[in-house]
């Protein structure tokens, strides 16, 4: 085996497994996520070097419980061992199993097998055994399940060298399948299935008549003869049973005589974790307080490197411009491209933070907990347990929000979590609010320990959530989708998270972020940097014309580059857009000049702030809110006489803001995920509306 | 006796007599909801659903109108 080539490895296992855990010891950084061709779920691939000359190739599968497939994910386990021609197809397949749950992932195992694809069995987290008063005749099991049989603890980095070597001599690895459905189900049947597809091992050619999808990589004579197959369900379903009750009774025997369990060794900390944690008032009462703590992190830890880097990118900017020969290409740099990595960068502390606790709560196993907890709640409003995790990731950011949606199993349950994950306050909101509630609302205290202003906050968070549930209630009125409900799912063990993992999970969620919403931010940044430095007739001639205004005035050569500036901005392609939008807006109070805010902050929201500031004429480069803040304060409105940020203004401001749908990061991942155009776009103008309405309103009432 | 995984009080036992297979997804047997097989109800979430219950050596939560489904007997 030294013929330099790669070794396709394909991990494969039940969630909860320590898979990943494997995977990271096996790969270390030497990662990559990709995307399958034509479907949205990422495929995580990594390298490990065998020996001198041989690599693998590790593709990490989603964690599934059986090969018959009930989500995205696990449709994508099925794709990989079905289709020879795809590139991800394995050599040899890897199953990880838990040493604890062993007679379960064994189901998987035993699937895997007949497919009579070289297969591992690493048998995970050994180094509980002893612990847990757990034997196993690994000979015997061996010989039973015809495999090569690892025994390994990832996170104690037991067994990982056996595991290389083994995949390095994956040819000498025994194919016979485990379990001989065939004569156990009903003989004929199967007898015909072979003959009608004599070019497949016959369990293969059982899956493909048992799944509702359609193969590509079958030939139209294959196809017809599947489809021919399919057509008595009630007996293939039947068939499906029976099925997994031989499996089990064919792992119970091998179990018996090489497997046994101390049942002295249990401990019931699980029950006495379990009792608190799900109890029907401590176990709301400790969510919460999690909640709160996580909450609160975000905002006090995120804020320190927010600030630095806010302050980097001014001084990059500044910088470049002052290194650079003056002209339209170093202003794309200063003003449109490094503003718009800026505002991409610093997101990622809050996001970073925000899944670093999510990924703890998952990997000590209590996110199933919340899930169980909350079901029940949940689904009064059309969504699931599973819902839960969607929906506090959205505080981050919308866009791996929605992708957390994925193993929510039920389409409907599912689609209303992604059309109202975009209500819950996401971090681009927070500095639009602040400078608003800086400007309109009072800063002083009430009943004595609150502060008027962070109870706005948190009444704008109130909204979001109280948005979220009122629009997820009535989809699930109005929406009308066919799906199957059930719901299953495990409540694992509790584990002691680990460092490793959590780290990777973080960088692929940000990671998510930046090429999800960042390639989009970047981009509309510059198309927008453009629109506002460019324009027609006017534009152009800006200089002359407040040259021949201020001939008579003495001023200094700043104010004058600002008055230019502002004139410019008003006169530009952005400036005429705001303009023609101008009569859409009064009713909520807005002028031209927050319109090019508006329309500005398509590309993420918080870019309201720096809009203003570009158009106020403040110089944004020393992001000083207190500047920018005093500037929209003195802003009069022309037709009242009074401020333009007055009470009424901002509460609309902020409703708007609430509400309105202006991501286009989201609305492309929503895109993605739900592969339709309708309901972003249903979203755009769904949200659209509300936002319009309610800040039209709040504007009429107030003022 | 017979009843449902419903109709348990917390820390009961219970052996699955039949599923209505027709209503029961596959994957609950996958996941060792077998005809024969002890099963044993370990909490019910406020409002009584969903349930939380160990069978075959899995740990599973499942919601109230599957367990309505599955006939045990005591």
């Amino acid at each position: 085996m030294s013929d330099g080539k790669v070794v396709k490895v394909a991990l494969i296992g039940n969630p909860n497994t320590g898979k990943t855990s494997l995977f990271n010891r096996l790969t270390g950084l030497k990662q990559k996520v990709g995307n399958y061709p034509g479907i949205t779920v990422e495929k995580k691939q990594g390298f490990c070097k065998l020996n001198e000359t041989v690599k693998a190739e590790i593709t990490d599968l989603p964690g599934t419980y059986s090969i018959n497939p009930t989500s995205l994910d696990e449709t994508l386990v099925l794709d990989t061992l079905l289709n020879e021609e795809n590139e991800t197809f394995p050599d040899v397949i890897v199953v990880v199993v838990d040493v604890e749950n062993i007679k379960r992932n064994l189901l998987l195992f035993t699937q895997l097998k007949d497919l009579k694809i070289p297969t591992i069995l690493v048998i995970n987290m050994v180094d509980q055994m002893k612990r847990k008063g757990i034997n196993i005749d690994v000979p015997k099991f061996e010989e039973r399940l015809h495999t090569k049989v690892v025994l390994a603890s990832a996170r104690k980095k037991i067994g990982v060298e056996e595991l290389k070597s083994a995949i390095l001599n994956y040819k000498e690895l025994d194919t016979t399948p485990v379990s001989k459905i065939s004569t156990k189900i009903d003989k004929d049947f199967f007898t015909k299935l072979k003959s009608a597809l004599p070019e497949f091992p016959l369990y293969k050619s059982w899956l493909l008549i048992t799944q509702n999808q359609e193969f590509d990589f079958l030939t139209d004579t294959q196809k017809k003869l599947v489809t021919k197959f399919r057509e008595d369900v009630v007996c293939i379903r039947r068939y499906q049973h029976k099925e997994t009750i031989f499996r089990y009774k064919v792992i119970n025997d091998i179990l018996k005589d090489s497997f046994n369990v101390d049942a002295s060794k249990a401990t019931n900390l699980r029950g006495i974790l379990d009792r608190i944690l799900t109890h029907k008032i401590f176990g709301y009462v400790i969510f919460a307080l999690i909640l709160l703590f996580i909450f609160q992190g975000i905002f006090n830890w995120a804020s320190y490197p927010m600030d630095i880097i806010d302050g980097a990118f001014a001084d990059l900017s500044a910088w470049t411009k002052s290194v650079m020969a003056p002209g339209t290409f170093t202003n794309l740099i200063a003003e449109g491209i490094l503003p718009g990595i800026g505002g991409i960068i610093i997101f990622i502390p809050q996001i970073a933070i925000l899944f670093t606790f999510i990924s703890i709560l998952e990997e000590t196993g209590y996110m199933s907990r919340v899930v169980f907890l909350m079901d029940k709640i949940m689904r009064k409003f059309g969504m699931s347990g599973k819902s839960v995790i969607p929906l506090i990731s959205g505080t981050a950011c919308a866009i791996p929000a929605i992708m957390a949606a994925r193993n929510i199993n039920n389409w409907k349950e599912r689609l209303i979590t992604i059309l109202v994950v975009p209500f819950t306050t996401c971090s681009a909101r927070l500095p639009v609010y602040a400078i608003l509630i800086a400007l309109v609302i009072p800063n002083k205290p009430i009943l004595g320990f609150l502060n008027l202003q962070g109870l706005t906050m948190m009444v704008m968070y109130l909204i979001g959530f109280t948005a979220a549930i009122a629009s997820s209630m009535l989809l699930h009125k109005v929406l009308k989708v066919e799906s199957k409900s059930f719901f299953v799912i495990e409540m694992p063990n509790y584990k002691i998270p680990s460092i490793k993992n959590i780290f990777y999970e973080v960088v692929e969620k940000t990671k998510a972020f930046i090429f999800g919403a960042g390639k989009i931010i970047l981009a509309l940044s510059i198309v927008l940097w453009f629109l506002a430095s460019n324009g027609p007739a006017k534009f152009k001639n800006a200089e002359a014309t407040i040259k021949a205004q201020t001939e008579n005035t003495s001023i200094s050569k700043e104010v004058f580059q600002k008055k230019v500036a502002s004139y410019k901005l008003e006169h530009s392609y952005i400036g005429y857009m705001g303009k023609t939008i101008e009569p859409v807006i009064a009713p909520m109070g807005y002028d031209w000049k927050i319109g090019i805010a508006i329309i500005s902050s398509f590309a993420a929201r918080e870019v309201f702030v720096g809009a203003l500031a570009t158009i106020y004429n403040v110089d944004s480069d020393d992001g000083d809110n207190a500047t920018i803040k005093q500037r929209m304060a003195a802003e009069i409105n022309p037709k009242t006489g009074e401020s333009m940020f007055n009470f009424s203004t901002g509460v609309s401001l902020l409703l708007f803001y609430a509400f309105a749908m202006q991501c286009v990061g989201t609305l492309a991942i929503v895109k993605r995920e739900t592969n339709s155009w309708k309901w972003p776009i249903l979203q755009l103008v769904g949200m659209g509306i509300l936002a319009y309405i309610s800040a039209a309103a709040a504007y009429l009432i107030l003022s | 006796m017979f009843g449902t995984i419903a109709g348990l009080q917390i820390g009961e036992k219970a052996f699955i007599e039949k599923l209505c297979l027709e209503n029961i997804p596959l994957k609950l047997l996958e996941m060792g909801c077998l005809p024969g097989i002890e099963v044993e109800l370990i909490q019910r979430a406020p409002m009584h659903d969903p349930l939380y219950i160990k069978v075959n050596g899995s740990h599973l939560a499942i919601r109230k109108e599957t367990a309505e489904k599955i006939i045990v007997s005591k």
